[in-house]
Order: C-alpha cells, then structure tokens, then sequence
C-alpha cells in the first residue's frame, strides 16, 4: 500500500511538470509579457517606460528560459520559467495584478466555496443514488420511463437557468433566503441552502440516469439471479446486493471530484455571490489577471491528480479483491 | 458587371461546408453498403429519435441558411465603382428583414402595441405626461390598440393556425403518397398502416412532430408580420430574431468543435494502441496531462491567450469576420482541449482488435502498419466515433452558454444563447421584470438540447447499447455541464 502510493505519486510528477510546461507555453509563449503589459495597462499609446516599468515590478523583464548574462547556476534560475512557473511545485502562487498574495487569497476563499460545494455534493449523492435505485427497482414499468423521461428534459435545460429560475423563485418570489451573498459562521446557512438545492436539483437529471444504467447493467448479473432463487425479497437485492457491487463504477466517477471541490463551482459562486475560489477565478478570467489563472490552472490539476490516487485507494476499502501493489 | 451582392465565406461558414460534404460523402458510402445501413435502419425505427430528428432537422436547416452569407451592393458612387456594404448578411436575415429591421426604442413585452417604459411626451394641447408611448412598428395598423388588439392578435393567430393545419394536410398527403408508392400499395392502405403505426418507420410520430411545430412556428411567424411576437429587447430589436440567429452559433459550436476533435483523438488513438510502445507512453503521458487540467480552466487560459493575440493583430476587413475568428477559435480549443476522452476509448478498442482474428491475418500477409490501421481497424472503431460525436453535441451547446458567461466565449456581440442569459440575467432584476428574452432563449435551447439529447440515445441504442456509460460519463460535456452548477 505505501509503496503503491509512493509509485503514484512519483508517476504523478512527471504529469505536473507537463501541466507546468502547459501553463508556461500558454501564458508567456503566446503571449509575451509585452502583450501583458499593453492589455493590463490599457491598449493605445502605452509608452515604452511604461511596459519597462510594468515588467520590472513583476519580475517579468527577465528572459524566457535562459539568462546568458548571469553566471554559474544563475543562467538557468535567474528566468521567467524559473521564477514563476517552478515555485508552482511548492505552491508558491506569486502575487496577483493587486498585489494580494494568492496562496493567502486561495485559503481563506476554500472555505466558502467548500461550504456549498461539500454539501451539494454529499446531499447530491445521496439523492441521485436513491432517484436512480427506485428507477432501477422499478424498470421496464411506466415509472421508469416517466424517471427517464425527466432525466433526459432535465439534463437538456442549462445549469443557469436553474440558477435564475430558483433565485427569482425562492428568493425574489417567495422571499425565503437572500438572493446572494455570504456570511462568516453559523449565520451563513441562509446564503447555502439555496445554491446547495439548485446544486442538487441542476445535477439530477444526468446523474441518475447514469447512475440508472450501472444499476441495470449490475441487475442482470448472475448473482442476482442467485439471491433471488434463494429467496431474497426484491428490495433486499436492490438495496444490499446490488449496491453494494455497483460501488466500483460508481466510486470511479466520484472519488475523483472531491478534492475538487476546493476550487468550488464558477458558476453558481459567481451568481449567488459566494467569496470562494470559484468567483475568485472569474474575477481573475474577466480582469485577465493571468497569475491568478495560472494558479488555478495548476491548483487545479493537482487537486484532480489526488483524486485519481484516492480513487485507487477507495477502490480496495470497497472490494477487498482489489489489491494495490 | 458587378453582382449585386459578394459572396462571403466566413471560416466557419466555410468548416460548415466542409462538414456537409464530408457528411454527405459519409451517407452515400453508408447507403453502399448494407452492413454500414443497418444500424441507421435501426435510429430510423427509433420513435422518439426520430421526432426528434425532424426537430433537428428544422433547427439544422434554419442554422445552414444564416451560413450564407453575402454583402450587398452599395449604391454606385460618383466614379461608378460599385462598392459593397461592410455589413455582412446571411439568407436567414434577407428571410427575416421585417423582424430584423423592425427596431423599436426599447424593451416591449411580447405582442405589445406599447414600449415597455414610461417616456415625458409633449401632448397637442402643450401639456406634458408620463405615459407609455405607441410601438413605432408592433401593432402601428391597430388604430385603438386597447379595443382592436385582443381581436385583432387572436384573428391573427387563428389565421396562423389555418395556414399550419392546411400546410400539415399538405405534408401528411406527400408522406402517404410517397409511402403508398414505394411500397405499391393503395393510398387507403398507406393511411392505415401511418395511422396504426405499422410502416417502418416511425411515420406516425414523425408526422405529429411536424404538426406540431408547423402549429406553434406558423402562427409566431404570422403574428410576427405586425408584432415583436417575443418582445423586443434594450435596444429594440426583436428577441424572435435574435433567438433564431442564436441558433446557429450554437449549431456551429457543437459540430465544428468535434469536427476539430476528431482528426487527433481517432489518429492518436489508433496510433497509440495499434503501434504500442513508446507512442503509446507519449499519446498516455499527453491525454492525462491534458485531461487533469480542468476543463473550463484549459478552455478559459486559452481563450484569453488567443484573445489577447487577435487584439493585437486588427486585420479585419468587417467586424463580422472579426467575430467570426473568435467563434472559429473557441471552436478549435474547445476541439484540441476536448479529444482526450474519446482517444481513451478508441486507443481501449484498438488494443482489443489488434488481437483480433483479421488483424492478425492481415499482418501475416504483410500489409503495411498504416494500412492495417486505416483499412482494418478505423472502419471498426466508426461506432464509437458516431456515438461521441451525436452524445458530445447538446452538451457543447450547453458549454457555450456556460463558457460565455464566464466570459471566454463567443464574442459579446455575437448572437448566443450565451450572450441572450447573460443579458436576461440583469433584467430579471428589473421592476417590473423584463422575462421574455431569458424565456425565448431558453425554449429554443430546451428544443435544440433536447432534441439532440433524444436523437443521441437513439443513435447510440443502434450502435452499441453496452457502450451508454462510458461515454456519457466522460464526454467533454460531463465535466463542464457539471461544473455549471453544484460540482
């Protein structure tokens, strides 16, 4: 097990280097920072002192990847690669356009976003699970079809429409909690509860159809088959039995999202006014703060690379067959 | 001789026609061969994949023809020299010039012979008031709009009705006639085998979608004559129109986006599990490290990059090719961000038929590697391509309203469904609230998705029911749908 772990993670640098190189082609080959300094400090007639000074104060005015006038080691440390893309590695995120320090802004904005995107996943799970083992339960019956039905019209209406419909509903109809915003402590359970729902409910109609088809692909099983000669009421084999063994498929599509939920949901921060990391990356992608960016690209990355191992980790706690080696 | 217009091809007009002839070139091999047409035969039998085909069918046709484009002739200038207009227009909006020229000062509600606000007015008598002022096109041949406009819309309407109940009769006639003579039966026998839904296609099905949408499209057209039928919006302009113009972005953005993908998930793939070793290592080490990145981030840093390249670089004759070239890049990043599923799968299914009977044979007789590759296992591996590429559509759609919002989408300008939420979303705030244009988008895109979604499930029941999951799951769609909301 800990010699596996070591193995994944091992293999999993060579991926963040690649994610690295990624980050470095897009931000500062496509674009030289002379290009990021006219955007940033408006199109026309920007001087050339300007630019000059605009890189020098962001320690952009260094050469891409090789110094020639350093000596020794400073040819390959005194670069633009080494200086912003390397310190990624060890979460060094430099500063953003107003010079806050973006590791002090990802920490103290993970809390929010992990306060809606937690439960809404959680709650999320369990109703999509639940929705997709009584369609199973009841297959091939217009009950199943009405569920599949919904399923299918549901997951063809745009996440954003289920975040206008239940804010103007909720919040501007029915006046039950506040349109957006936050709150520090208990008292922002009245911002979650509906970003949460609207999670929930923009997510069914894809997931328990999903869900639906691994349920019925376990159903036909021999084992099944088995468990109901032997006498076992129906429920019992849906709701022990073939659970139980549709765990793997499902953990597959699963584990691998909650490290994830750290970065929060651009989306449904931005419009319901949540301080997370979400609306943070948003603000980052409309200001074109390309440092911001550039973090979250990276943060991102690495938070779905911990997924995959937790996955594999998830899959042995699940099937004791499953050994990892 | 100068025409008295100039044929423009805009990029992505010009990928569009690229992908119908390729499309076309697809079917007529299809039709070649019976074992390539059964599994069409088999969406064809498919009832709600065809009602949903017909739906698409109308959608697609309605988005080829603002593929058209052109710029008319400017009247001839002193020198004689026939110039051209900067303005650049499509057939959809020669089709639709009333709706498009029809622009009132502000937002109208639906029907409306009244502007939406309240305007200061100088009366004849010299006194001033605040009242809703008079439509300058919705409803101007009504003379007292408070007594003739409930007559006069539902006249209108029922008219609408008659023309859509007389062009379905006209429609259902071609059908059976069409259908008594392929199969050389009588024209009562026809009618009995669509109505009891015997024939072999699902005629009957097919038949109602057709009403149905003549019922609701007919009467909005015929309204649309002498009203905003969907209201207009902050400048004016008739959210009927927009919708309609919206529909081809959205089209563009879920075809060409595959189109883009396809060449490097179907050579790599392929490649990497026929060929093993390091290719295989190298095409791994590339999809994972691409696929780790989220989704949205990938599309969002590369589209700000490009952006800020096409800004630097004005070389644009008409903003609409300026616009266009955005449209044609987020196209190609959502495509070069968005292969790594599908070449998962197919580099899975290479590497069990490489180990297949005919494979082996075919390498025994010394064919070339590349032959082997393009000749034995591509045509092999077409479902699954057919099946991403049908799936991966209504969600590329739904990615654009997203990416849009988030401001990595299609120009600001551009007519999308994107653009149309984003717009709707302030106006919701208003008092009294402005919901026409966010309940127009949100219906033709509800008409588009769901359609598309059907079809998908039809096509990809034909081809490989055992194959649902593994793509559903992890299309490009998935991440991106999900990372609207909740996830």
């Amino acid at each position: 097990m800990i010699s596996f772990l070591i193995r994944r993670i091992l293999y999993a640098i060579p991926i963040l280097i690649g994610v690295n190189l990624i980050t470095f082609l897009l931000f500062f080959v496509v674009n030289s920072p002379d290009d990021m300094a006219r955007m940033q400090l408006g199109e026309k007639r920007v001087t050339e002192e300007a630019v000059a000074k605009w890189k020098q104060e962001r320690g952009y005015d260094k050469p891409m990847v090789f110094n020639r006038q350093a000596s020794g080691a400073g040819k390959v440390t005194d670069t633009i690669f080494f200086d912003k893309s390397v310190p990624l590695f060890w979460m060094d995120f430099g500063h953003a356009e107003d010079g806050r320090d973006i590791a002090h802004e990802i920490r103290t904005r993970m809390g929010p976003s992990l306060a809606i995107a937690l439960p809404a996943f959680l709650v999320g799970l369990a109703t999509y699970i639940t929705f997709a083992l009584l369609m199973a339960f009841f297959r091939g019956t217009y009950i199943d079809f009405a569920g599949v039905l919904f399923c299918v019209v549901a997951m063809s209406i745009s996440g954003m429409f289920y975040i206008i419909g239940g804010q103007y509903l909720v919040s501007k109809l029915w006046n039950l909690v506040p349109i957006s915003g936050f709150a520090e402590g208990i008292s922002a359970w009245k911002f979650v509860v509906l970003p949460v729902l609207i999670g929930v409910i923009g997510g069914i109609g894809g997931s328990a159809r999903w869900y639906r088809t691994i349920f019925l692909e376990e159903v036909n099983r021999d084992y099944v088959r088995t468990a109901r000669a032997k006498g076992l009421s129906e429920r019992r084999i849906q709701f022990a039995h073939v659970l139980r063994n549709a765990l793997i498929p499902i953990l597959t599509g699963v584990v691998v999202v909650i490290p994830s939920l750290f970065m929060g949901s651009l989306i449904t921060e931005s419009f319901f006014g949540i301080p997370g990391l979400g609306s943070y990356t948003i603000e980052a992608i409309n200001n074109q703060d390309f440092a911001v960016v550039r973090a979250m690209v990276f943060l991102g990355s690495v938070l779905y690379i911990v997924g995959l191992v937790l996955t594999d980790i998830s899959y042995t706690l699940a099937d004791p067959r499953i050994r990892l080696q | 001789m100068s025409l008295p217009f100039m044929p423009v091809v805009l990029y992505t007009d010009a990928l569009v026609f690229v992908l119908i002839a390729a499309a076309a070139a697809f079917a007529w091999q299809i039709r070649r061969h019976d074992h390539l047409l059964a599994p069409w035969k088999k969406v064809g039998r498919s009832r709600s994949g065809m009602a949903a085909a017909v739906v698409l069918a109308v959608l697609l046709f309605t988005g080829f023809l603002d593929c058209l484009h052109f710029r008319p002739a400017l009247p001839a200038g002193p020198a004689g020299k026939a110039g051209y207009s900067v303005e650049v227009f499509s057939v959809l909006d020669v089709a639709l010039t009333s709706l498009r020229s029809r622009n009132e000062k502000t937002y109208s509600a639906p029907l409306a012979t009244h502007l939406f606000a309240k305007e200061t007015v100088q009366f004849p008598d010299g006194t001033q008031g605040r009242v809703f002022p008079r439509l300058a096109h919705g409803g101007k041949h009504l003379a007292d709009p408070d007594a003739d406009w409930a007559r006069d819309v539902a006249q209108r309407a029922l008219g609408g009705v008659a023309i859509a109940v007389v062009a379905w009769q006209f429609l259902l006639w071609i059908a059976v006639a069409n259908l008594a003579h392929r199969s050389r039966i009588a024209m009562r026998e026809a009618w009995r085998q669509v109505w009891r839904c015997e024939t072999e296609m699902p005629w009957r099905e097919m038949l109602a979608t057709a009403g149905i949408l003549l019922l609701i499209f007919v009467p909005l057209f015929v309204l649309s004559a002498k009203y905003h039928v969907l209201g207009t919006d902050k400048v004016g302009q008739d959210v009927f129109y927009l919708a309609l113009k919206s529909l081809r972005t959205g089209l563009v953005i879920g075809t060409l986006a595959t189109l883009v993908m396809l060449p490097f998930a179907l050579a790599l793939g392929i490649m990497a599990g026929y060929l093993r070793g390091w290719v295989d290592d190298l095409v791994q080490y590339v999809y994972t490290t691409l696929s780790s990145i989220p989704a949205v981030l990938l599309i969002a840093a590369s589209v700000l990059m490009v952006q800020a390249f096409i800004d630097r670089h004005n070389l644009f004759e008409t903003t609409a090719e300026r616009i266009d070239l955005r449209l044609l890049v987020l196209c190609l990043i959502l495509g070069v961000t968005g292969w790594t599923s599908l070449c998962r799968l197919l580099r899975g299914e290479t590497l069990k038929l490489r180990e297949s009977d005919y494979v082996q044979a075919a390498r025994a007789f010394g064919v070339s590697r590349f032959r082997i590759m393009t000749r034995h296992i591509l045509p092999n591996v077409m479902h699954i391509v057919i099946i991403a590429v049908v799936m991966d559509f209504s969600g590329l759609v739904l990615a654009e309203a997203v990416l849009s919002y988030v401001g990595v989408g299609v120009d600001p300008s551009m007519n999308s469904f994107g653009n149309m939420i984003n717009t709707a979303r302030l106006e919701m705030a208003r008092e009294p609230m402005v919901w026409w244009s966010l309940a127009s988008a949100f219906v033709l895109m509800l008409m588009l998705v769901l359609s598309a979604n059907l079809f998908a499930d039809a096509v990809r029941d034909a081809f490989d029911p055992r194959i649902r999951g593994r793509i559903a799951g992890s299309a490009l769609a998935g991440p991106l749908q999900a990372g609207g909301v909740g996830r």
